[in-house]
């Protein structure tokens, strides 16, 4: 199996080559670098592994939550690559990829991932691990105030994302008791992108280029006129 | 060389193919109705709207030009000046396929592109011409003397003329983008009721300023009040004001560099008035006046497939990373031989 992610939905910018469960990647946090870096980071990775676009299997992208601009730079650039490599796409949640990366890091079962949204509202996500080793939506994903987010129910619980650094304090209290662990400055990495597109290529659930949408979960973004 | 031009430079998503022997096929979402909602464009909207629409564009395109992915030889997309979130849909959709494809890309200067336009009609005008470009976004004139050789002889130092139109619209109730259906009102007006004036024609110069006008527009309004006699007439003072100011400095421009062709493109270039005005002053001075076809007047992919194609085939092509210039000067742009 042959996939390759990318991610440009948060501050980091990175792309990973799966290649039948080894995952070669490259990222970097550098603002406002995304479209200069993203097509360099999947040229670099296929060419190291001498594979060309229309030999992988499918590719993986980001699909938000995020920064609106980031986001439709990740799409856009997959359904380049997937028209151009005549590929499927799997589209994949940023915070679902946070949670990932935050189980493979530290091995907690159960996270809770926020995206800081600006406007005073986080993106908010709540994860478990399943029996495939990867992270499960528990509840749908949504944008709202720290403290309006769901409760998780009783259990243990870790945390990560930047809604944490910017709305900590008010999650603390809202959630009433803390999490196991805490990275409030994990951002989304493209291997773990990878390894839960993986899972939608085996199942076979992969969607066309044109499908390769951004989900930006804030769609109230202007006011209509009067006139 | 079979060229992919893309345009989402502002609220149209344009998608066309040029090669060899002219246009194969060129395709154009407009999301008008979608911003009209709003009183005006939306640049959030406009750019969501453009990571939707464009894929299927290019499919569609491909398919009526009757083209597998690998007759294509290069990709241009516009990377401004224009809304940055939208310009970077068309920039990282043509780059990465242009990469995927193996074949080279070209960032092309919005505004190039609808100086070319007309370069798409027979007969085509020959370099050095002068060119105005009149749309919404911009008000210029142009000296042309080859793709990249470009002169600026004089610009709005406020509203384009476009946006004239548009906000005066705006004033006398037509909605947006109201202008279109100022023109049309303005053909059922008397000419000679009111009248506005020719602004910055007292002076020489090639610069233009026409936020004056819809102020002018307004006060006229308060006074006449709003029946639709008085709308219309209004409405017909705005544009003759307008087109007079645009016909005097293309005459002046041709005076000044002795050219004897004037290219007219942009949205406003659509204006019937315009068109006719500007024919009949080249026609006193020998001079010749090339507009594109109705349909390139206004944003569209072909007139970015069109540049990208001259630049393309003088070998210019971009790195992996790709760019939006919201603010590009035409002036930047590196000449071709």
């Amino acid at each position: 199996m042959k996939l390759l992610a990318l991610d440009t939905s948060t501050e980091a910018c990175s792309a990973a080559l799966l290649i039948d469960g080894e995952i070669r990647s490259l990222y970097r946090v550098e603002a406002r670098a995304h479209s200069r870096l993203i097509l360099d980071f999947c040229a670099r990775l296929l060419a190291q592994a001498e594979l060309d676009l229309s030999r992988l299997d499918a590719l993986a992208f980001g699909r938000g939550p995020g920064a609106f601009t980031g986001l439709r730079i990740g799409a856009a650039v997959t359904q380049g690559l997937a028209l151009a490599g005549g590929l499927g796409v799997a589209p994949v949640s940023s915070l679902a990829a946070i949670a990932q990366g935050m189980y493979q890091a530290h091995a907690t079962p159960r996270v809770l991932s926020a995206i800081d949204a600006r406007m005073g509202e986080v993106y908010w996500g709540q994860f478990r691990l399943d029996e495939h080793d990867l992270m499960r939506a528990e509840t749908t994903e949504r944008v709202c105030a720290p403290d309006q987010v769901p409760l998780p129910g009783p259990g243990e619980f870790a945390a990560a994302g930047t809604g944490w650094q910017s709305h900590g304090e008010v999650l603390l209290q809202r959630l009433g008791r803390p999490p196991t662990r805490l990275d409030p400055q994990r951002y989304v990495h493209a291997e773990h992108i990878a390894r839960l597109g993986a899972y939608e290529l085996a199942q076979g659930s992969l969607v066309p280029p044109e499908q390769a949408l951004p989900v930006y979960l804030r769609n109230q973004v202007a006011q209509k006129s009067h006139t | 060389m079979n060229v992919l031009g893309i345009e989402t430079s502002c609220d149209e998503t344009g998608v066309a193919i040029y090669g060899e022997h002219g246009l194969l096929a060129h395709a154009l979402y407009s999301q008008a109705a979608l911003h009209a909602e709003y009183g005006g464009v939306v640049p959030e909207l406009a750019s969501r709207d453009h990571v939707r629409k464009l894929l299927p564009l290019i499919r569609q395109v491909l398919d009526e030009a009757n083209l597998a992915a690998h007759a294509i030889d290069g990709v241009a997309y516009t990377a401004g000046p224009g809304l940055a979130g939208a310009l970077l849909v068309g920039a990282a959709l043509g780059r990465s396929l242009a990469w995927g494809w193996q074949v080279p890309a070209v960032a092309v200067h919005h505004m190039e592109g609808h100086l070319l336009a007309p370069l798409l009609e027979r007969p085509a005008p020959e370099f050095p011409f002068v060119a105005l470009l009149v749309s919404g976004g911009h008000t210029q004139l142009v000296q042309v003397d080859g793709v990249g050789r470009y002169r600026l002889l004089g610009q709005s130092l406020d509203d384009a003329a476009g946006e004239a139109f548009d906000k005066t619209a705006k004033l006398l109730g037509l909605g947006y983008p109201g202008g279109p259906a100022l023109a049309r009102l303005a053909e059922r007006g008397n000419p000679g009721r009111f009248r506005f004036p020719r602004p910055m024609t007292d002076r020489p110069g090639l610069d233009f300023s026409f936020s004056g006008l819809k102020t002018f527009a307004l006060n006229t309004l308060q006074q006449a009040g709003n029946d639709p006699a008085s709308l219309a007439d209004i409405a017909r003072a705005f544009e003759d004001a307008v087109v007079d100011t645009l016909v005097i400095k293309c005459r002046r421009a041709l005076e000044q560099t002795a050219c004897p062709r004037l290219v007219v493109a942009g949205g406003v270039s659509a204006n019937q008035r315009l068109r006719s005005r500007l024919q009949e002053m080249a026609a006193k001075r020998r001079a010749r006046v090339f507009f594109p076809r109705l349909e390139f007047c206004t944003d569209n992919g072909a007139m970015i497939a069109f540049a990208g194609h001259r630049r393309l085939c003088a070998g210019q092509h971009e790195p992996l990373a790709f760019e939006a210039r919201p603010r590009w000067d035409l002036t930047d742009l590196p000449p071709l031989n």
